[in-house]
């Protein structure tokens, strides 16, 4: 959805609900990570300060945007509503949730899937992109997160 | 440490304090556990000479100094106190302290408590806008406990086959089992049927797949080999192993409460349940084909499947088979949670490992009653929990 019709529609302020994990673009959004400038590891959430891997001593990180395209590893969903800081919608209303595999970075990111595909829609290997879509609004604004659609 | 006999330490007691949702203070739990291990050891708790409890989160201060609680409950008598945290593992790594302490020589006997009240609902974090703890961050996005261990049962589904119905039976057996054990919370018999008309949680998890969370104390009086033959203990169960290694980076599985893996785009990536019980086997001395009678970490009715290819008592693949042809069940080849496991007692999580000792204890000793493991001789446990702690232990007659 653009901003375009956003404001047509006298819809909310969009606001990422985490702040700098993933680029605002509507079309082709990326989770931001970052990788280990010694030996080349992938963070996603980014690394701060220390490189996770033992052999490395590596604390220099560069920002990388994550393939935006991957695989299914395995998915499930939410039948009862999560608890609180989860800010659900009254009445709730389940969703799925997918494991995707990133070829290229070799890691498994967990996601909401987009509302309307059901964990039967889904297989393990099925392709999936990722999206920008809303966590939940309240009075201030529209709060948006990273989900898993199907390719 | 290499495998050797100078490595055990013998069990002269167990006891435990019934499992369920009392609502009374955790050291109660703790107090009638360690009172029934003495007195089921023989030993005076004034001859105790280190006291080491697994601590609660949930309980206030004298939950974070569980050891000097529990003493100071049981009444002072000069004993040394240690406290371990470990999440699930707690209990092993209290074990673990008091084998150092016993195999070092500071001490003959050490008693080994844990106990916990937990509150009702779902375990939540703490509140306020926590960004940066990735606990905070996957609630944010509704990523709950059984997600993880839904995304676990759909992944074997789509490896290995496993049914909806095979995860059902794992419940209708460890509640056979738990029917027969008067310290499990849960005692009642369910059918598949029953099973799969529970509420869906995490599909393809229902409710009856999951486990609850409860009260409950477990303790443990272990001392030198030496001193139980001094006191014609001798023949006691003996503690083989003590298992409580980290993972080794990079993670192949998504753990609680991460939302992402590590990347094993540089390094091999390595599975941290897999990785428990190879340190234990190395230190027993022994292999999965010695192996009677497994005591496993069913946070789910799937998890238990994945502990049976973890502890390597079946291929990868091939637990939802011995199931099927009713191995895991008392009586079988190869009885899996003969105490009834979690799905019967509900996580007390300083205590759960514990109590895992105690019932292959009992299994070991021919004192397992109607749930009894016919002529078990070597024992195993495994649990795992949040932030790389996990534990396997091993027992042998
Ligand atoms: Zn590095």
């Amino acid at each position: 959805m653009s901003e375009e019709t956003n404001a047509a529609a006298g819809k909310k302020h969009r606001q990422p609900a985490l702040e700098g994990w993933f680029t605002l673009d509507n079309e082709k959004p990326h989770l931001i990570g970052n990788q280990c400038a010694d030996c080349g590891t992938f963070y996603f959430p980014r690394a701060r300060n220390f490189c996770k891997n033992p052999a490395c001593n590596g604390d220099h990180f560069e920002d990388v945007q994550l393939s935006r395209t991957g695989k299914v590893w395995s998915f499930t969903n939410a039948a009862y509503q999560p608890p609180a800081p989860y800010v659900a919608a009254d009445p709730f209303v389940p969703f799925t949730i997918a494991a995707v595999e990133l070829e290229k970075e070799k890691m498994i990111v967990l996601g909401q899937v987009v509302a309307g595909v059901n964990p039967s829609d889904l297989e393990a290997g099925m392709d999936m992109e990722l999206v920008l879509d809303t966590l939940f609004e309240d009075e201030a604004a529209e709060h948006i997160t990273w989900k898993w659609k199907p390719l | 440490m290499s495998s050797s006999m100078n490595n055990e330490i013998a069990v002269l007691g167990v006891g435990m304090h019934p499992w369920g949702k009392w609502g009374r203070n955790f050291v109660e739990y703790g107090v009638k556990a360690a009172r029934d291990a003495l007195e089921d050891s023989g030993v005076r708790w004034q001859d105790v000479g280190f006291v080491s409890g697994a601590a609660t989160m949930r309980c206030g201060y004298p939950g974070y100094v569980a050891g000097a609680t529990f003493a100071q409950a049981l009444g002072w008598q000069g004993a040394e106190v240690n406290t371990s945290y470990a999440a699930c593992a707690s209990g092993s790594q209290a074990l673990a302290a008091a084998r150092a302490k016993i195999l070092s020589g500071a001490c003959d006997v050490a008693l080994v408590v844990g106990a916990d009240t937990t509150p009702k609902g779902f375990l939540a974090p703490q509140k306020g806008e926590r960004p940066d703890d990735p606990d905070w961050v996957r609630f944010r996005l509704g990523i709950t406990n059984p997600t993880y261990f839904a995304l676990y049962a759909r992944r074997r589904m789509a490896l290995y086959g496993d049914t909806q119905d095979d995860f059902a039976q794992v419940k209708v057996k460890n509640a056979e089992h738990g029917f027969r054990n008067e310290n499990a919370r849960y005692r009642k018999k369910f059918s598949a049927e029953e099973v799969s008309a529970s509420n869906m949680v995490a599909d393809p998890l229902r409710l009856m797949d999951i486990c609850a969370t409860s009260d409950g104390g477990a303790a443990l009086v272990v001392s030198s080999l030496e001193f139980a033959r001094k006191i014609g203990r001798a023949d006691a169960v003996k503690v083989a192993a003590v298992s409580t290694v980290t993972p080794t980076y990079a993670s192949s599985v998504i753990e609680m409460p991460d939302i992402a893996t590590d990347s094993a785009a540089v390094v091999a990536a390595h599975s941290f349940r897999a990785a428990l019980p190879v340190k234990a086997y190395e230190e027993a001395g022994i292999g999965p084909a010695d192996v009677d009678v497994a005591e496993v970490y069913d946070l789910s009715t799937a998890l238990e499947l994945d502990w049976m290819e973890d502890l390597q008592l079946c291929e990868r693949g091939q637990a939802a088979q011995l199931v099927r042809a009713g191995d895991t069940r008392v009586g079988g080849r190869l009885p899996i949670n003969p105490s009834g496991g979690l799905a019967c007692f509900g996580e007390a999580v300083p205590a759960q490992a514990i109590a895992q000792v105690c019932e292959l204890t009992w299994q070991l000793r021919g004192d397992a009653g109607a749930r009894q493991v016919a002529g078990a001789r070597v024992g195993i446990t495994a649990n795992q929990g949040l932030f790389g702690h996990g534990s396997s232990v091993i027992l042998k007659r």
